[in-house]
């Protein structure tokens, strides 16, 4: 299975979701720099986590406007799935391939530690390797993940079942509304999510809860 | 003359503003008890390279709309000087 990983100045996580993702998929992602226009084929792109452009003006602003990220637009369109991770996440609403924004966290503080998650919808392309109302960990860390939309918009992603991941037992940790730690696009197939998978795929970390995201998107689980 | 404009970011009634709510708490530590509410917002001093006015009413506005606005959550105003 082929991947891509976006390379943006500023992004830290990148070396991480090059690691698990060649574990999962057999194989190395390619790179993709923020100037190339065009992305190969692949059966999966992901936007790693990190500080793009140092959070200059809003976190993921200016690297949502840059050419990698108009090819990012047409591979989603033409059905490819995308996964954001964290800064990823913030680039996909900033680049208008999610609705909605994430804001500066309910608290104020930096927020670095494992979560739960509750699975609410495993009949995503993302998510079929979980089965509904499951509850895994996952580490989180960032200072912008307070999820914010409108009232249409929110009853939009309830009613269609795109919100797929919710912070579950009271471990919410930034405000976000309803709990919401990840969504989808109306097609399905562009996922973003403040939490890191990436970094709960072996049993080095800790454990795997965050392994069946990959290997749904790549249509390694049945 | 080149056109300096000054664009003002707020956030939109109704959205949250944690770092605005520090700030009015840190106010109020100093003895200013008078604050009814602090909203955080941004300033940018944008100065054009031309002298068009009804031009730079609509290219700001673009730029607002593209760029220095998340409109999801912001306003913005443009101010020509």
């Amino acid at each position: 299975m082929k991947t891509a990983v976006l390379l943006l100045p500023g992004l830290n996580r990148d070396r991480d979701m090059i690691a698990a993702l060649t574990k999962i998929s057999g194989q190395e992602p390619v790179t993709v720099w923020q100037t190339e226009d065009d992305i190969p084929d692949v059966d999966l792109i992901v936007i790693p986590g990190g500080f793009s452009y140092g959070d200059y003006l809003r976190c993921g602003a200016i690297a949502a406007r840059m050419p990698s990220l108009e090819a990012v637009k047409r591979k989603a369109e033409a059905g490819v799935p995308v996964i954001g991770v964290c800064n990823g996440f913030q680039i996909l609403l900033e680049a208008g391939l999610l609705p909605g924004a994430l804001m500066r966290n309910a608290s104020l503080n930096f927020v670095c530690k494992s979560v739960q998650l509750e699975v609410t919808n495993a009949s995503t392309r993302f998510t079929s390797g979980y089965s509904n109302g499951q509850i895994i960990n996952c580490p989180v860390a960032h200072h912008d993940g307070n999820y914010f939309a409108d009232a249409d918009t929110l009853a939009e992603l309830e009613n269609e079942n795109r919100v797929i991941f919710r912070y579950a037992n009271g471990t919410n940790p930034n405000g976000s509304i309803n709990d919401i730690a990840g969504i989808t696009n109306a097609k399905s197939n562009v996922l973003g999510m403040m939490p890191h998978p990436e970094n709960l795929i072996e049993a080095a970390h800790g454990g795997t809860d965050g392994r069946a995201i990959f290997e749904s998107a790549l249509e390694l689980v049945s | 003359m080149p056109i300096k404009a000054r664009i003002t970011v707020t956030l939109k009634n109704g959205v949250l503003d944690p770092q605005g709510k520090a700030i009015e708490g840190a106010l109020g530590g100093l003895g200013f008890h008078g604050v009814d509410g602090v909203r955080q917002g941004k300033v940018f001093d944008v100065e054009l390279a031309h002298d068009d006015k009804s031009l730079a009413s609509e290219e700001l506005k673009a730029m607002c709309e593209k760029l220095l606005a998340n409109t999801v959550i912001e306003d913005y105003a443009v101010e020509l000087g």
